[in-house]
């Protein structure tokens, strides 16, 4: 990856259609890169969620078409939340695969279009619509049941083992995790306050997040992510065009994919794949991955740590960006990647692991630093234009891996030191499909 | 036809769209956009297909999964599925009982468009003795303070069926505790 862009992310972009944001953002990309010509770009993977936002069939040609990239191969990704990370692997493949020097990755998505509840039935048309949609139509309420699942497998039967009363357990236990969830969506929401491209930065507390309008028990406003409006680039090349073009390339080092049931209804119980740092005698009584864990998230973490020779990734990584659609994913997903064993989610946020060193979070974070997670304030302060987010997470691991974020953001607050390798983890339909991407500094500093 | 009005708030030029069908939204930096309101609907001819068995059993009262017929595999799915996704056999329509637990549960306060005017309702994934796969239905007769992971549970279905998942739903079993 040699360059990238990102557009601000906003609740709207009346004045901006699709086109015209896939432009900007491909605009900034380039401008950085003098040799870098239009015409050194063999072609392109463009990616958006869904038609029914767009209300325009073949959207992706329109873009191609707008940027002047006609007759350049091109191909449309779509696949859920993560059809942003999901171009990125198909652009990477492009290249990988000898088809392409130069492959543009570009995603938007336009979500303002519809009203919010209509954006809500258009993303769970993306459930089973002859069982699931009928229901409520509403994913926030499937991460819900993901999430009262977990707290039950394990903060009831660890926290709360001691109490008796079997609902009193779970009500302490749904309090102490909501508690934790918190405390990821103030990291995000404050990270955010340095990064200028996102959509929510603020500074809140645990009572604020905790008192913020009830969505779907127990997930509140202030841990889901919005709709947003946005577009962001990158651009992938093979590595002799890469030192052509720029001294500072970042490197490839590892893709990952992985999938699971539509249906949550679905998830077998069955064993865990392990990470190296763990042992089948950790799991032993453990149903999985039921409808608490993300399987296809396991599984995207296992073949793109293995294809980067990633064994110990809380060590080996110096940063994620994690798709944090609701802050519950966000702690299902630090077990799914290995940063703690499932069951230590809680804990190890709770432990100030993927938080910012030198942060004032308003509570104690004593490990601060270890694996910042979402350093950029993730979707739940950056948006979620789905189209776009998987690109905008690799466009911001692009500028951290360079050092380069002062200079995009304005403001270095955000740049975490020596940063040399890193991850990017797009996730998408209830944990249907999840990708992940490893991403290394190409150059000596 | 009057010229459209103009707004810098995205959210009047919304409201706008309802009275008049355009507006015209200013930005920060002066720029106008038209905006229209476009309306768009459509009716779907739905087949359930090979899952028809399920719906049509809902009428009846009764809720159908499906066993996977090779011997050594035999996985059960509480939400049927005609092939095995274990082994990849074929699967036969069985009867489920209509008593389960709850694996999981929420409170829903929103909703897509079409069920906001539902709100609050609780969804739950319903496990059952001897499947292997859930179900997820609505939970009635019961409010949020009183739902609990285990909790046992029993159908009730729509004696004027419409064919839909909603023709069946759970309450609170007469064992369970309030």
């Amino acid at each position: 990856m040699v360059t990238g862009g990102v557009t601000k992310f906003a609740k709207a972009h009346p004045s901006m259609d699709f086109r015209l944001m896939v432009k900007r953002a491909y605009d900034y990309a380039l401008r950085g890169i003098p040799n870098l010509t239009r015409d050194r770009i063999d072609g392109t993977r463009i990616s958006y969620f869904s038609d029914h936002f767009s209300r325009q069939l073949k959207a992706a040609s329109m873009v191609q078409d707008y940027l002047g990239l006609n007759p350049k191969g091109s191909v449309r990704i779509e696949w859920g939340g993560a059809t942003g990370g999901e171009c990125f692997q198909a652009a990477y493949e492009a290249v990988a695969s000898g088809r392409m020097d130069v492959c543009l990755a570009a995603g938007y998505e336009t979500m303002s279009r519809v009203k919010t509840w209509k954006g809500n039935e258009f993303i769970a048309l993306a459930s089973d619509t002859n069982f699931d949609f009928p229901l409520g139509g509403f994913y926030t309420g499937y991460y819900a049941l993901m999430v009262v699942r977990h707290i039950y497998e394990y903060l009831r039967r660890s926290r709360f083992a001691h109490v008796t009363d079997e609902r009193e357990a779970q009500r302490l236990a749904i309090a102490e995790g909501t508690r934790i969830m918190s405390l990821v969506s103030v990291k995000n929401h404050l990270n955010a306050l340095h990064n200028p491209y996102a959509q929510y930065p603020k500074k809140l507390t645990v009572d604020d997040v905790l008192k913020s309008e009830m969505i779907s028990y127990p997930l509140t406003r202030e841990q889901i992510c919005t709709m947003s409006d946005g577009a962001a680039v990158a651009v992938l090349c093979d590595e002799a065009r890469a030192r052509e073009f720029t001294d500072r390339p970042i490197r490839v080092l590892g893709v990952g994919c992985g999938t699971d049931t539509m249906r949550l209804a679905d998830r077998p119980f069955g064993q865990v794949p392990l990470m190296p740092h763990e042992k089948a005698a950790d799991y032993v009584d453990l149903d999985y991955p039921g409808v608490h864990s993300f399987r296809a998230g396991r599984q995207a973490g296992l073949e793109a740590y293995r294809m980067a020779g990633v064994e110990d990734p809380v060590k080996e990584l110096d940063f994620i960006e994690l798709h944090d659609a609701y802050a519950s994913s966000e702690i299902q997903t630090y077990e799914d990647l290995g940063l703690c064993r499932y069951g230590e989610g809680y804990a190890f946020t709770e432990s100030g692991a993927p938080f910012l060193k030198g942060f004032d979070y308003g509570f104690p974070v004593p490990e601060a630093g270890r694996i910042p997670v979402n350093p950029s304030g993730g979707l739940i302060a950056c948006g979620h234009p789905v189209g776009a987010t998987g690109l905008m997470q690799a466009v911001f691991a692009q500028w951290q891996l360079q050092g380069t974020i002062k200079k995009h953001f304005g403001d270095g607050t955000l740049q975490i030191k020596n940063a040399h390798r890193g991850a990017i983890h797009s996730h998408a339909g209830t944990g249907s499909s999840v990708t992940v991407s490893i991403l290394e500094r190409g150059y000596r500093p | 036809m009057t010229a459209p009005r103009a707004f810098s708030k995205f959210r009047e030029v919304e409201a706008e769209l309802e009275r008049s069908g355009a507006a015209l939204f200013r930005g920060d930096d002066g720029q106008e956009s038209l905006v229209i309101d476009f309306p768009y609907s459509i009716r779907y001819i739905h087949s359930y297909a090979e899952d028809t068995p399920f719906f049509l059993g809902l009428a009846e009262g009764k809720l159908r999964g499906s066993r996977c017929t090779r011997k050594s595999c035999g996985f059960v799915y509480a939400t049927p599925r005609s092939h095995c996704m274990v082994c990849g056999s074929a699967t036969a329509w069985m009867e489920m009982p209509t008593r389960g637990r709850i694996h999981s549960w929420t409170t829903c306060h929103f909703g897509s468009e079409a069920f906001l005017k539902e709100t609050p309702y609780n969804l739950a994934l319903v496990e059952f003795d001897g499947a292997g796969s859930l179900l997820m239905v609505r939970l009635k007769e019961c409010s949020e303070s009183e739902i609990y992971v285990g909790m046992p549970v029993e159908a009730r279905f729509d004696p004027s069926p419409r064919y839909s998942i909603r023709d069946v739903w759970f309450v609170p079993a007469s064992d369970a505790r309030r």
